[in-house]
Formats: C-alpha cells, sequence, structure tokens
C-alpha cells in the first residue's frame, strides 16, 4: 500500500535524491528536503545537546521559531536544521552545547 | 505586623534606581510604595548591559558615588539570590595606540589618587587577560572594582527584598500637593490616590515629566543607545573589555552618533557589545547604521567575533542631564519632593549608593558621602543643542 504522504496526495516525484553525511552515516534526502526532514526520515531524532545538562534536542517547533534543532553545518554551528536545506555531499554533525567550545578561554 | 493605609513614601518608578532607593529606605525603617506605568525594569534599566563600573569615570562627585555604589553592590551580592548574577569581574580598557595609552595612563592617575584600583596592562601581557584581544594594541588598564550584574534581574530582587508595596501598570496622572503649604501630599493614578508626605521621582529619563506634574522643570534628555546580543558562547570575553575611546564618548554631550566597543561575555552565554550614544528624541526606530558600526568595532577589539552569530539588538535610552551628574536629593522648590533620576547610562552601577543618599535625605540621617553635587536645584548648565525632537516629550 502506498504511503498517504503530502506529495503521494498530490502525484509528486523528487527531481533529485541524494545523500549527506550526518555523523558518519549517508542519510538520503530529496532536494528541497530541510536537513531536519531527511534526519527525521532516516530515524535520527536528535542531534544537539543542550548547555546546560547534555539532554538530547532535535526538531520541536519545526517552523524556525525555537532554535532548538541547531546543528553544525559544514563546520558552521547554531544553523536551524528545520530551515537549512539538506545539500548534495553536505557535512552535518551533531552539536554539543554552544557549538563553539574551542574558542573558551 | 499591622499594614499601614499610607506608606512614609511613594517611589515613582520601578526601575534599578528606584528599587534601590527602596531597599535602603525600607532598611532605614520607612514604609514604602512603588509605582510605574509599566513592569519592572520596563524602561532603561531593562534596555542596560548590567555595568558596575568605575572604570570610565574621571575623579570627581560620580566617581565617588561610582565607589561607594561598588561596595554596597558587593554587599547586596552575598543578600540577594544567585540570579542576580552579580560578577567581580573587572575590567580591562586598552588603547590602540602610544597617544591613547599616554592619555588613558593620566586618566588612571587621577582615579587612584580617588581610590581606584587600575594596574597598567602592557601590550605583551594583555593577552593573559584576554587571549582572543586582537594583536597590536598599545596596552591598557585593568580595573579590578568592575563588575555587572543581570540589570532588572537586580531590580526585581531588590524591590522584592524591600518589601515595598508595587503598583505596576499604573502611571502616575498628578502629584498632591498641599493648597495651603504647596508641600507635596501624595500621587495620583487612574486606580488609586496615595497618600505620602514624600514623593521620590526615580522615573529615569522620564523624569522630566514626573518632575513637570509637580510643577517644577527637570531637563532630563534621552540619550539613546544600541546593543548588540551574540549567539551563546562558551566565556571568551572575561572583563569588561572596552576601547579608551569609549571614555571620551561618555563624557561627551553630542547629539551626533558615538559608538565605541564594549564587550562582555555574561552568564547566560550571549556576548554583549555596546555602545552607541545618540540624541535623537525617544526615536526608536533601530539605526542599522548604529548596529554596522558595533559590529565592526566589536570584531575589531575580537577578531574571533567577526565570525559569531548576532540574534538579536535592543536599545533603550539613558536619562542624561546637561551637566552628566544624576538628580539625588530633597528639590527645594518643593517640599517632600525627592528626586533620583538623570543617572544617563551609569544607573545600575550608581543604584545603591543613590538608594543610601535618599534615603538619609528622607530620614535625616547622615548622608554616606556629600551630596551636594547631586542636589536637584543646581544649575544644570547650558544645555547642548537640542534637535527638534527633543522638543517633544
Amino acid at each position: 500500500m502506498t504511503r498517504r504522504t503530502p506529495r503521494a496526495l498530490v502525484g509528486g516525484a523528487p527531481q533529485e535524491t541524494f545523500t549527506f553525511r550526518f555523523d558518519g552515516r549517508e542519510i538520503p534526502a530529496a532536494a528541497g528536503q530541510t536537513v531536519a526532514a531527511a534526519l527525521w526520515g532516516a530515524g535520527v531524532l536528535a542531534w544537539r545537546t543542550t548547555r546546560h545538562g547534555g539532554e538530547p534536542r532535535g526538531a520541536f517547533c519545526g517552523i524556525g521559531q525555537c532554535f532548538d534543532c541547531l546543528v553544525t553545518v559544514d563546520g558552521a554551528p547554531n544553523r536551524r536544521a528545520c530551515l537549512v536545506p539538506a545539500r548534495p555531499g553536505g557535512l552535518v554533525t551533531s552539536q554539543e552545547g554552544t557549538g563553539h567550545d574551542d574558542l573558551a578561554v | 505586623m499591622p499594614k499601614r493605609h499610607s506608606p512614609d513614601v511613594v517611589i515613582i518608578g520601578a526601575g534599578v534606581v528606584g528599587a534601590a532607593c527602596a531597599y535602603y529606605a525600607a532598611r532605614s525603617g520607612l514604609t514604602v510604595a512603588v509605582v510605574d506605568r509599566g513592569p519592572v525594569a520596563g524602561g532603561t534599566t531593562g534596555a542596560g548591559e548590567g555595568n558596575l563600573l568605575v572604570s570610565d569615570k574621571e575623579a570627581g562627585p560620580e566617581l565617588d558615588l561610582a565607589l561607594l555604589s561598588t561596595r554596597l553592590w558587593r554587599e547586596l551580592s552575598a543578600t540577594l539570590p544567585p540570579e542576580t548574577e552579580y560578577e567581580p569581574k573587572g575590567g580591562l580598557v586598552v588603547a590602540p595606540d602610544e597617544p591613547a595609552l599616554r592619555a588613558l595612563r593620566a586618566f588612571a592617575e587621577g582615579q587612584r589618587a580617588a581610590g581606584v584600583t587600575a594596574t597598567e596592562i602592557p601590550a605583551d601581557r594583555l593577552a593573559d587577560l584576554e587571549p582572543h584581544l586582537a594583536p597590536g594594541l598599545a596596552g591598557g588598564f585593568h580595573y579590578l572594582q568592575d563588575a555587572q550584574v543581570q540589570p532588572a534581574q537586580a531590580a526585581a530582587r531588590l524591590l522584592a527584598a524591600s518589601g515595598a508595596a508595587l503598583h505596576l501598570g499604573e502611571e502616575v496622572t498628578a502629584i498632591l500637593r498641599d493648597p495651603a503649604s504647596g508641600a507635596v501630599r501624595g500621587v495620583r493614578t487612574a486606580r488609586r490616590e496615595l497618600l505620602a508626605p514624600a514623593v521620590l521621582n526615580a522615573a529615569g529619563t522620564w523624569g522630566g515629566e514626573v518632575a513637570r506634574l509637580a510643577g517644577v522643570p527637570l531637563p532630563v534628555l534621552p540619550r539613546r543607545g544600541f546593543v548588540l546580543v551574540t549567539e551563546p558562547l562558551p566565556r571568551i570575553v572575561r572583563h569588561k573589555v572596552y576601547a579608551a575611546d569609549y571614555i571620551a564618548d561618555v563624557a561627551s554631550g553630542s547629539a551626533a552618533l558615538q559608538s565605541s566597543a564594549v564587550v562582555e561575555g555574561t552568564p547566560g552565554g550571549p556576548v554583549l557589545i555596546g555602545a552607541t550614544r545618540e540624541r535623537v528624541g525617544f526615536d526608536r526606530s533601530l539605526s542599522t547604521e548604529a548596529l554596522r558600526r558595533l559590529a565592526a568595532q566589536a570584531a575589531a577589539l575580537f577578531p574571533v567575533l567577526a565570525d559569531v552569530q548576532v540574534l538579536r539588538a535592543y536599545h533603550g535610552f539613558r536619562p542624561y542631564l546637561p551637566d552628566h551628574l544624576p538628580a539625588i536629593g530633597a528639590d527645594p522648590r518643593v517640599p517632600g519632593l525627592h528626586h533620583a533620576c538623570g543617572h544617563e547610562g551609569a544607573g545600575i552601577g550608581l543604584a545603591p549608593a543613590t538608594g543610601a543618599l535618599v534615603a538619609a535625605a528622607l530620614t535625616g540621617t547622615a548622608p554616606p558621602l556629600d551630596p551636594a553635587p547631586f542636589r536637584p536645584g543646581r544649575d544644570f548648565g547650558p544645555a547642548d543643542t537640542v534637535p527638534p525632537q527633543e522638543q517633544q516629550s
């Protein structure tokens, strides 16, 4: 049975599919998909730990408002995974704390 | 304890100055009511960085007030809850070149005579204090007494500790005066009359309006300032760090936009970047030019900041009196009327000493330092050319 997805309902098909790397794994993604959507599609729900207490975090609001889904994309920390489009060959790494621990003095 | 119907003093303004005055008045045994048309710290207090600085003040009455405040903040930090975020972090003022360093040296010499601890840091030792500082600076001065608080928390915690009755969201519409003697009798808001033998104007930048309600002029003017807030970072800036030209900006009365980088970390993570000064009335529009200059100057001082994101900016209006000193104490023109406003950009730092002076004036006890330079009835000197926007309230 075909899954009832928004895309299936309108009979759409992705223009392009590709993979990006996340913490050493290949994550499949479709053109236009956000990093968060692709990670969710691959069963990854958490990609950041909080600054205080190291609690796991992933997407919460999904619309760019809550900043809970921060992740490091191509070396730049604190990108909102729910807004950043996945890119072929991109390098996404889970983020600890501020993502800037290397700057601490 | 039975609740008294009328307090000994009504304080107009729930910013940090009103809160500190409430605290010290209550500690002197007075019952206090605080009225504000907005929330606690809803004006300039909430728009500040929480600076407790002696480093930017030249020897004189304001520095004396700041030094007393520094001691009082240290005392308060032992009793106020940790949310106040009192950090005795010290300040570091850096000079870009030799002439600036010489000027800084002369400035520090005067401050030392007044009781400031200022240590010259040679260029090759700056990185020991601040590893991320840009190379090539001529040197700097380390000020041990500079500190920081979270200003909105500080105001709220001082108010809570004072036990004052709080009436928030109530604008004072009239200051009541005895028809025969002219003495104040209290205040009226839309919801109540608060009768008291003393009324304190702690309305900050809006202190001129409150004075006008009592029928007297007080030339408090707004001086706008922007602050940039970065994404949360680990501790990358240890002290309160600023460039020497900030001192000249603070002392200036010019209406034109001035900016000099003032950079500090916070316990919450974001780095705060100030400070601009401009006289544009109560214009709340965003100045991209001010933000651009702040960002560029901060990145010049700390190159590492060039690659971090700015999350937001905020701004506020410093309460500015033409001679750069606050108005503190009894108004000789209206019996029972007191003022504690016009602290410009130093209200958080100067709040406790202001509170102690006000409490002494209210109770007729000996003040902790000479209040004469701050007397509200003084000649404030000529106002600088006032931009047309400031002619409105």
